[in-house]
């Protein structure tokens, strides 16, 4: 496929901020078990809160450059039943929702409601926002990794494995950027988080190496023979039918040598894994805000840089057509 | 139910772009809009067109064979590309089986191209929408063209009679004798798919002739009237025998 860069930075940006999300929420329920230090309502949640905000809207405005029409975007929240494009385009929104909510909830203070779950335990209105807005952000995972792994002849694309690697890639960048915030905001916080990140960013790394594995084992199940029907062995191309380009020669190709996918694959590993776990080794027990701010700059460029191969690994079959001009 | 489709025959098929131009120039000057071309005569061109015709070689030198090898929407009776349409603007229409896109529905995200193994959907560069066959919807059921014809353009336009169309499910039509007796096949028929549109294969046609159809030794089935006469003053049973 031809790597979108407004797919790109829409699946990354809104992945690390489900992650910082997915972050602030297990802060404030490990809180709420007394396992954690009280964090900062205004300073951490709520600021915090804006972080993922802000990344959530950037992802949105990206994601408005991969339409064509985009003034009829609303559109797209009507085929919830069948269609995972759309019910990731409702789930978006719904869960900016839920964060927007839970900033505020925290900005102003507002504890006042709870209810008395057990004795020590009171489930107030953040603790559930946080609840919600976690059940939301996994729900966003879900949505974004079924729109590529429901397409089952992209072999590259249709395994549990994708849906995985969007938890996973989102919440080691979410909780890496999180351990970065913690040491500016609620240094308190930043071995818990960083910690986290740590094991996230190698649990990542095994699922996206399994998947690399996968991908490079696979064999196309279709061919010349079953793209046109014709029983030989040797069938080649001899025209495509036009002798320009079409949609079909730009969309579904990335139109680069194989040493460069080779490089951005060796690239990715080190950027998005092997860096940043350096960087969180070294910076966690130091609370360094520098270092910690570097492994995530450097875990989402790797990040990028993973999506961009994520798209180019997967063949279409289509290409089978498209393959001598003349 | 109906399911409208095309049967095209490989065997008879030329490659002569017919069904591509005729195509072109109907559903360029519909009520949809145009289908557009930039560069066309320039470097570099492009454009969107619903048919395309590819040629393929198979087998190895001399023994070769050339495939024409038009290319359109095959109207998959389980269209993949239909329930991953976020705004409904894809559809497979339940009165005939057409796939079509409501171009003022969708919103160009190419999501639906994504999930067609044929490639035949094709994002128009200028309209901005998904583009793809319609089976000249706006041609078949127009009352105000003769009966024959509210076809589609290119099975008009084809010279060889490579272009069938009709209803696959009536056991009756010329398109489903033509799938039956003809050993009419479906593309990549392993993403279970079934597309409507079938391909028949191509046909060698080969004589046989046996060697002692070459030399006639004689007239075993005497069948051709040229028998040795008999001598007249030999006495005769009949027009064959002379003893």
């Amino acid at each position: 496929m031809h790597p979108a860069f407004s797919v790109i930075f829409l699946t990354t940006l809104i992945g690390a901020g489900q992650g910082l999300f997915l972050a602030l929420a297990t802060v404030e329920l490990y809180g709420a078990f007394d396992l954690l230090p009280a964090a900062d309502g205004r300073r951490f949640y709520a600021a915090g809160s804006a972080v993922v905000l802000a990344l959530l809207a950037l992802g949105l405005v990206a994601s408005i450059f991969h339409l064509g029409r985009p003034e009829r975007g609303w559109r797209a929240a009507s085929r919830w039943r069948t269609s995972w494009l759309s019910r990731e385009i409702i789930a978006l929104p719904a869960f900016m929702g839920a964060v927007f909510l839970y900033g505020v909830v925290h900005w102003f203070g507002w504890q006042a409601p709870g209810v008395a779950v057990t004795q020590t335990l009171t489930l107030t209105p953040s603790i559930a926002l946080a609840i919600v807005g976690s059940v939301l952000a996994f729900t966003l995972f879900v949505c974004t990794g079924m729109i590529y792994a429901c397409i089952k002849f992209l072999q590259e694309w249709a395994s549990p494995l994708t849906v995985i690697n969007y938890i996973l890639l989102g919440g080691a960048s979410g909780f890496t950027l999180a351990a970065a915030f913690a040491a500016v905001a609620e240094p308190a916080q930043t071995g818990f988080l960083g910690a986290w990140a740590l094991i996230l960013t190698v649990l990542a790394l095994v699922f996206r190496a399994a998947s690399l594995v996968r991908n490079a084992r696979l064999k196309p199940k279709s061919t010349l023979q079953t793209a046109i029907g014709v029983k030989h062995p040797r069938v080649v191309q001899k025209a495509q039918g036009f002798m320009g380009g079409s949609f079909n020669t730009r969309e579904f190709f990335h139109g680069k040598p194989r040493e460069l996918l080779r490089a951005v694959k060796w690239g990715f590993l080190a950027a998005a894994f092997a860096i940043p776990l350096v960087l969180l080794w070294i910076g966690v027990p130091r609370g360094s805000a520098g270092l910690l701010l570097a492994a995530f700059l450097v875990q989402y460029a790797g990040l990028l840089a993973e999506r961009w191969f994520f798209f180019a690994q997967a063949n279409h079959p289509q290409n089978l057509y498209y393959q001598a001009i003349a | 139910m109906t399911q409208l489709a095309l049967v095209i025959d490989l065997n008879v098929c030329v490659g002569c772009h017919a069904c591509v131009t005729s195509c072109k120039e109907w559903n360029t000057s519909g009520a949809a809009g145009y289908l557009s071309d930039d560069r066309p005569y320039d470097r570099d061109p492009t454009g969107t067109f619903f048919n395309r015709v590819q040629t393929f070689e198979v087998g190895e030198y001399p023994n070769t064979q050339t495939v024409h090898f038009p290319k359109s929407c095959l109207h998959c009776e389980d269209p993949p590309c239909v329930p991953v349409c976020p705004t409904g603007a894809s559809y497979k229409r339940a009165e005939d089986g057409i796939v079509l896109v409501d171009y003022d529905k969708c919103i160009g995200c190419k999501y639906c191209s994504w999930a067609c193994p044929y490639g035949v959907r094709e994002l128009d560069a200028h309209q901005r929408v998904m583009k793809k066959c319609t089976l000249c919807v706006d041609r078949i059921y127009d009352r105000t063209l003769p009966a024959a014809e509210r076809r589609p353009a290119c099975v008009m336009a084809c010279p060889t009679n490579a272009r069938l169309f009709g209803d696959i499910h009536d056991p009756d039509s010329e398109v489903s004798a033509a799938i039956r007796e003809r050993g009419g096949y479906q593309l990549m028929p392993e993403w279970g798919t079934h597309p409507a549109n079938h391909y028949l294969p191509r046909r060698r046609t080969e004589l046989a002739i046996r060697p002692e159809e070459l030399q006639r030794a004689d007239n075993p089935l005497k069948v051709d009237g040229k028998l040795p006469k008999p001598s007249a003053k030999e006495p005769s049973l009949d027009d064959v025998t002379s003893w």
